[in-house]
């Protein structure tokens, strides 16, 4: 089939009128079963070498190329065109962070509110005598799973009004991030993370608007994820590890 | 042109890369990761199946009572015994406190009803000597390598390692016989920058993009590679390259070992598993030199699922359940430990091919996987450039773009992921030794002269040809002729097509963006220049060697070489150019010896014929 793509370009480097810019490109003989990173890459290669966007593994794991496709955020490389019906898409670059050129954003401001949350194991117990692991039951670990699907692609961060309208709030990925350590029973973290979390550009900023989980390519239930970690500031963790007293909530009333 | 300085510089951020940055900062290195990636976009991140160590935990019932010498002795044969066997005893070592410690930096393995790390069956890896399989793939779920390469990155950025994301190395420096730094480009800028360094690492992965279907990354073009052997260090092995066994039909995503490891079937279109006539004992879990094999025995006698290139793999319970009944084991499994122990496989069947594999076969077909061969290193990640193994200081390379050689002809499952984490970690410590006494060696004069030459010229490139018509050309003449049988006509085939094709791409190149600001345009051409190197490096490899044996298979030389071909292959680019413009010849050197120190000590591991 014949297909018509409508890009939103930006080129810094524009000699003049630099500002972004529709650009329809006609794709012949696109299959159902192609990717639209396939069609982003035919216009690249074949028509158009100066189109710029990332990618990596083309299989929706490494996280590089979430945009805005027909209005909704997507991985270009996990959305076929048979999923997207019809013969005309629109990509556009995800919402809320700087755009550098064309589909490709400054992710710094992503990973900095990645970073504000401890994301990293904290244990400082020595390690068992006999060497070997620490041991874990399945159902604690089971406890976190979703959580660790993550693959930091930012598509829930982005899609995000409340994330739009305050870029300081730290974001639902950040979120799940914090949240893949606070319940895991191994971690001894999770008061800092929690008093991080509920200071007022943590998770009092999320409205449940839900736009988040429909987003996430790894299908984690992100909404479901910050509302346990809501859940934790007001009540204490699950494991009863953390009491409520050592929390210091600030609840954030809009 | 910016100049920064560091005790250690890393190249790539993948699993390698990312070790041997925690244990040079944690050794006292001032350190520095540069990589064209952000981190979590490396392609460790895609790893399914497990990392292999002989733990020996229990499953099930299965006492699973494993040591780390049958773990090296797989690893030999499965090497078809080319593997060096220091290596491939540090590799399995070393392999139990590595998954040891990554689990206690909090990867968060898949447990056993005990609470210890659940391990899975893997092709090749057996107990006792290939007395029966062994439970050795430590995983979590069929993302093992995305937990590690995030568990890593974590840890990173807890010790605050320093790193330079989207910076795309292109050029590596020497002075004095010294390896003092590299060259990168600052992807956001365009902007060259030099990081001069005592010593440098490359972890910059493999090369699978030189074949039309492989299950590697778009931007694994092998450039870490390609830039040291334009500088004069050799190639090891390049003609060992995997073909795994099972990626999805036409589009080479892979669909992990683990899935046969849980216990599916491969089948062709007489409904036939037909693993049992090549590999009698271990069936579908062979080594997966030997399983691609089958598959395109079967497809050329005709088995192909209707008349076309590809056979069944078959995870459907019922099927699973019918060979375990058979086979008198007790397991069973249903569709929730399916889903549960390998979510991603079934997202990716659903996803890009509409199958739901708990209800239908996948359609597979082999794919360009693994690059056996590389830079060639000692077990402590510092590169070698001759048969006397004589040190080159200052350059250290590790993950798959090295060569230990562990994995000698054939790579195992599961060893990809423990040669990163064993060797990512000797290379970091001996780079924190060495920083503390080494001089820093001054850079050359003008360090960048030659390279924004080159780059310039890639600029203005001004003739008819698009590189992605060169590339698909260079990735379908390997496929054919360079894939999993191979054969003198074809393999010289690929040699002339890959010359014409480096002819067009240095004269007659078109390139669209002339910009600084993230110009992959640039970038992509140039890695097609390094996918051209690293193609035409393998392609003359594989016809010098005129033998069968692991992942190297020739129609015309069906046996394996023991007398003659125990030694590695060390190719060196000889060419006045030290750029993609070169216009190259290649020394070959068959002098470096396969080491076999094991078979000296234990009769086992005397090179013997492979049978599965
Ligand atoms: C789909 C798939 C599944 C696999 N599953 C398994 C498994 O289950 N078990 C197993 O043991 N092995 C597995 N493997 C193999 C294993 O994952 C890889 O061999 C391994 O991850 C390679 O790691 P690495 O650190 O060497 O390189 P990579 O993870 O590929 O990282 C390369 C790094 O180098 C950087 N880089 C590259 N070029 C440049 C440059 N020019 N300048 C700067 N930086 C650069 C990149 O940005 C990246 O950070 C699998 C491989 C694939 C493709
Ligand atoms: S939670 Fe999902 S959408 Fe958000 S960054 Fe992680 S993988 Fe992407
Ligand atoms: S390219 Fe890796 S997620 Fe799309």
């Amino acid at each position: 089939m014949d297909v018509t793509v409508r890009i939103r370009r930006f080129n810094p480097e524009a000699q003049n009128n630099k500002k972004p810019y529709w650009q329809e490109f006609t794709l012949t003989n696109v299959d159902e079963t192609d990717r639209v990173l396939d069609l982003l890459h035919r216009i690249k290669w074949e028509q158009d070498g100066t189109l710029s966007f990332r990618r990596s593994c083309a299989h929706g794991v490494c996280g590089s190329d979430a945009m805005r496709i027909n209005g909704i955020n997507r991985l270009a490389c996990k959305i076929l065109m048979r999923d997207l019906g019809g013969t005309k898409i629109q990509v556009e670059p995800i919402l809320g962070l700087p755009v550098l050129k064309d589909l490709i954003v400054d992710m710094e401001p992503f990973f900095a509110h990645y970073r504000e949350v401890m994301p990293f194991f904290v244990n400082d117990d020595p390690v068992p005598a006999d060497g070997r692991e620490r041991l874990q039951t399945q159902e604690d670990r089971e406890r976190f799973d979703d959580t660790t699907k993550c693959i930091l692609c930012a598509a829930c961060t982005t899609s995000c009004p409340s994330f739009w309208a305050n870029g300081k709030y730290v974001g639902p990925a950040a979120i799940v991030q914090a949240h893949r350590f606070i319940f895991d029973t191994r971690d001894q973290a999770a008061l800092e993370r929690l008093n991080i979390l509920a200071e007022p550009n943590g998770v009092w900023r999320c409205r449940t608007i839900y736009n988040c989980t429909p987003a996430c390519p790894r299908e984690i239930e992100v909404t479901r994820a910050i509302g346990e970690v809501k859940l934790a500031i007001q009540k204490g963790t699950p494991h009863g590890i953390i009491q409520v007293h050592e929390i210091k909530e600030r609840v954030v009333n809009s | 042109m910016k100049i920064h300085q560091f005790d250690a510089v890393i190249v790539g951020a993948g699993g390698a890369g990312l070790m041997a940055a925690l244990y040079a900062s944690k050794g006292g290195a001032n350190v520095a990761v540069v990589s064209k990636l952000y981190p979590t976009r490396s392609h460790t991140g895609t790893a399914q199946g497990g990392i292999g160590a002989a733990l020996g935990n229990k499953i099930g019932d299965d006492p699973n009572e494993d040591k780390p010498i049958y773990h090296a002795f797989d690893t030999v044969k499965g090497g078809d015994y080319l593997a060096d066997q220091n290596a491939a005893k540090v590799l399995a070592e070393e392999a139990v406190d590595s998954v040891i410690e990554l689990e206690h930096m909090g990867l968060p393995f898949d447990r056993t009803s005990e609470g210890r790390i659940s391990q899975r069956r893997f092709g090749g890896h057996t107990l006792n000597f290939g007395e029966k399989l062994a439970y050795r793939a430590c995983h979590a779920a069929d993302r093992t390598g995305h937990m590690i390469l995030q568990t890593l990155y974590q840890q990173c950025i807890k010790n605050n390692v320093r790193f330079f994301d989207e910076f795309h190395v292109v050029d590596v420096l020497m002075n004095q016989g010294v390896c003092v730094g590299s060259t990168a480009i600052d992807l956001a800028t365009g902007e060259f920058h030099v990081f001069h360094a005592k010593a440098t690492l490359f972890a910059t992965g493999g090369w699978g993009r030189c074949w039309s279907v492989t299950s590697n990354a778009v931007s694994l073009t092998g450039d870490g590679a390609a830039v040291v052997m334009r500088r004069g260090v050799p190639m090891q092995d390049m003609e060992f390259y995997q073909f795994h066994p099972t990626g999805i039909f036409k589009l080479g995503i892979l669909i992990t070992e683990g899935v046969r490891g849980e216990g599916g079937v491969l089948i062709n279109r007489h409904g036939e598993r037909f693993m049992e006539k090549y590999a009698p004992k271990v069936k579908d879990l062979a080594s997966r030199d030997v399983v691609s094999r089958a598959i395109y025995m079967e497809l050329r006698n005709g088995n192909g699922i209707k008349g076309k290139d590809y056979v069944h793999l078959d995870i459907r319970p019922e099927t699973v359940n019918r060979y375990l009944a058979e086979a008198g084991e007790s397991k069973r499994i249903d569709r929730d430990y399916v889903e549960k122990k390998l979510p991603d496989i079934l997202d990716f069947c659903r996803t890009y091919l509409g199958v739901d594999p708990v209800k239908e076969p996948m359609p597979i077909q082999p794919t360009a996987h693994y690059a056996m061969g590389g830079i060639p290193t000692n077990v402590d990640a510092e590169v070698v450039t001759d048969e006397n193994w004589t040190i080159l200081p200052g350059m250290y390379a590790a993950g798959e773009v090295a060569c230990v050689s562990c994995h000698g002809a054939n790579r195992l499952g599961t060893n990809s992921l423990v040669d990163l984490v064993v060797f990512g970690r000797r290379g970091g410590k001996a780079i924190a030794n060495f920083v503390k006494t080494a001089p820093m060696t001054p850079l050359p004069a003008n360090p960048t002269r030659q390279i924004e030459a080159e780059f310039d010229r890639l600029r203005r490139s001004n003739g008819k040809t698009k590189a992605y018509v060169i590339r698909d050309a260079m990735q379908k003449t390997m496929m054919e002729n360079v894939g999993v049988f191979r054969e003198e006509k074809a393999m010289q085939q690929a040699i002339d097509d890959l010359r014409e094709l480096r002819e067009r791409y240095v004269r007659d190149l078109v390139i669209d963006d002339r910009g600084s600001k993230f110009n992959t345009d640039i970038l992509e051409a140039w890695e097609l220049g390094c996918l051209l190197d690293l193609a035409e490096v393998t392609a003359i490899s594989a016809i010098n060697r005129k033998e069968s044996r692991g992942a190297h298979s020739r129609e015309d030389y069906k046996k394996r070489d023991d007398e003659h071909l125990l030694v590695h292959t060390l190719a060196y680019r000889e060419c006045d150019e030290p750029y993609y413009s070169g216009t190259p010849d290649y020394r070959l050197n068959m002098d470096k010896k396969v080491d076999l120190s094991l078979a000296l000590e234990d009769e086992r591991f005397k090179p013997k014929e492979r049978v599965y």
